[in-house]
């Protein structure tokens, strides 16, 4: 059975649960991500959205539930799931101390790319980013947005099938964002699966689906023009405050 | 102008961090009992800026006046006269809410029962957890603190750098609103944010990126000014729609919005034409509309002729 769901769907839970003592952050959440697919992971702050995705990140063992990302079990395979998933998020990405080239061959060692592979993947994606020319210069010394872009960049060298983005554009210029979304369109064109949280309304608009959790609970999950549809809202930011408008938890 | 009407005056400031330009010749006026906002990314200078207007930091050129006062000869006035929300939370993480508002207050030579009715709308609201420690509590609750303590000294003009940045859209209206019942209390207010769809929360905003004021207006105003047509386009295939709209000799700059993308149409745009196009390319479920721009694609065009200038 779990054969031919992995070929359409890359992640799959079901009742996930994650409690803290008495406090239940996460509630018996169900539901897919298909292969290929742009979702959206939105809530207000103190919904359990980070509880949720360090379980699905294989960072964090649920209390109840089951399920699959990338084909492997997030009850018992946790490590295996780190090493083919990609990460990245907004607060940790790349080592300052480190060079643009540095960082990318560290990054491929953990994840075990073939040293000659790796250097032909590097060169191509700092091409593509036209950033070739900075492979040398200290990550300290770039933009936030050129870090942004690069963190990405990193996340995606050893060619994982889902990526995680944790708020991926926080505080970066409106032309960056963009440039980022662009990056995230074209892995997605490419095959990749991205998963992603973010605060900014609008980027909820490109997410081919997206979910929205209130107090631990997942309370609604389509496509950005459909539940636009069911709220009767003209805009992501009013679906939004619909569904938060309720919640009880505070971060 | 009359530094009566004007809560704050900025004049050619700069400043530098050894070759970084943090602000470039920046000027503004912020008048009395106005919402003022800064807008624009990391980088723009906006911590700069309030750090120097609060007296934190001296600007290497120019010069402002707060409430009246200089910023360089009056610097220990204007230090009881503002209140400050910097961007990092910087209450005392081992005090209790109560304990951070009554040591502010003592700070300032007031007490919290003296000036309570001016932060009681906001404190109400964390007051039931006021012997918390700082430290434990949510953002969101962390905020409505530091307001409170920046307010307990009934300042006159209040500075707050980046209020809203990491808080979810319903928590980040609330935050609103109240500003909104803090002017009309008689406060002038100098707010920064990264998100752009705050601007139209505020009475008049000035974009700034890497350390530059591109433009100053109303937030109405500034779209108003924005000189061209501007159409969402969609279709089943939103990358190679991209790519493809790039290549367009019709559009004039198309970047990613959302649903649809945004399009700048050139001179010889045509909808029609532009559908046909694009059917002939394999596109399906193409739509085209044109559509009102928002405070970001004007920050967008801003800065694509700010960078066409400088090639």
């Amino acid at each position: 059975m779990s054969n031919t769901n992995n070929n359409s769907f890359i992640i799959q839970v079901k009742d996930l649960t994650k409690q803290f003592g008495n406090f239940t952050a996460v509630d018996h959440i169900s539901f897919e991500v298909k292969r290929g697919e742009i979702f959206g992971f939105l809530g207000a702050n103190g919904a359990g959205k980070t509880t949720a995705m360090r379980m699905l990140c294989g960072l964090s063992y649920p209390t109840s539930g089951s399920g699959t990302v990338a084909g492997f079990d997030v009850i018992k395979e946790g490590e295996k799931i780190k090493r083919h998933i990609g990460y990245m998020s907004q607060r940790f990405s790349l080592y300052d101390d480190l060079t643009v080239m540095e960082n990318m061959e560290l990054f491929g060692g953990i994840y075990q790319v073939k040293s000659n592979e790796l250097k032909k993947r590097a060169k191509a994606l700092l091409q593509n980013l036209e950033f070739f020319e900075e492979r040398n210069t200290l990550v300290s010394a770039l933009p936030l947005g050129w870090k942004q872009k690069l963190a990405f960049a990193v996340a995606t060298l050893h060619r994982p099938e889902i990526v995680f983005l944790d708020e991926p554009t926080g505080g970066v210029d409106p032309i960056t964002r963009r440039q980022f979304w662009e990056m995230i369109y074209q892995a997605a064109s490419e095959g990749t699966t991205i998963f992603v949280t973010t605060h900014y309304m609008d980027e909820a608009e490109y997410c081919n689906r997206i979910s929205m959790m209130v107090d631990g609970k997942i309370k609604a999950l389509d496509s950005p023009a459909n539940l636009k549809k069911m709220f009767n809202a003209a805009s992501m930011d009013k679906v939004f405050r619909i569904l938060a408008r309720d919640a009880q938890r505070g971060d | 102008m009359d530094s009566g009407t004007l809560a704050i005056e900025v004049n050619n400031i700069s400043k530098s961090y050894g070759n970084i330009k943090a602000l470039d010749r920046v000027s503004l006026n912020v008048k009395r009992g106005e919402i003022f906002g800064l807008i624009g990314p990391d980088g723009a200078g906006k911590s700069t800026l309030f750090k120097i207007l609060v007296t934190l930091l001296n600007a290497d050129e120019g010069t402002a006046k707060v409430d009246g006062l200089d910023i360089g000869k009056n610097y220990r006035d204007i230090r009881s006269r503002v209140g400050y929300m910097p961007g990092k939370f910087s209450l005392y993480p081992d005090l209790t809410i109560e304990e951070n508002m009554e040591f502010f207050a003592t700070l300032f030579g007031v007490t919290v029962e003296q000036n309570y009715e001016l932060v009681a709308p906001i404190y109400k609201q964390i007051e039931p957890f006021k012997k918390r420690r700082a430290g434990r509590l949510s953002g969101g609750m962390k905020q409505k603190l530091a307001l409170c303590c920046a307010l307990i000294h009934k300042p006159s003009v209040l500075f707050l750098d980046e209020p809203t940045t990491g808080v979810d859209a319903v928590s980040r209206s609330e935050f609103w609103d109240m500003l909104h019942n803090l002017r009309k209390q008689g406060l002038s207010i100098l707010v920064s944010t990264p998100y752009m769809d705050e601007a139209s929360r505020c009475d008049r905003i000035a974009l700034c990126n890497t350390g530059r004021v591109l433009d100053i207006d109303s937030p109405h105003n500034m779209v108003d000014k924005f000189n061209g047509n501007l159409y969402g386009i969609k279709a089943k295939d939103m990358f190679g729609l991209l790519n493809d709209l790039r290549t367009n000799a019709s559009i004039a700059n198309c970047y990613t919005a959302g649903e649809y993308h945004h399009a700048l149409a050139g001179s010889s745009f045509n909808a029609q034409e532009l559908k046909q196009n694009l059917e002939e390319k394999g596109h399906s479920n193409v739509e085209i509309k044109p559509i009102i721009p928002d405070i970001e694609d004007v920050f967008i065009k801003l800065l694509s002729n700010e960078q066409h200038q400088q090639q």
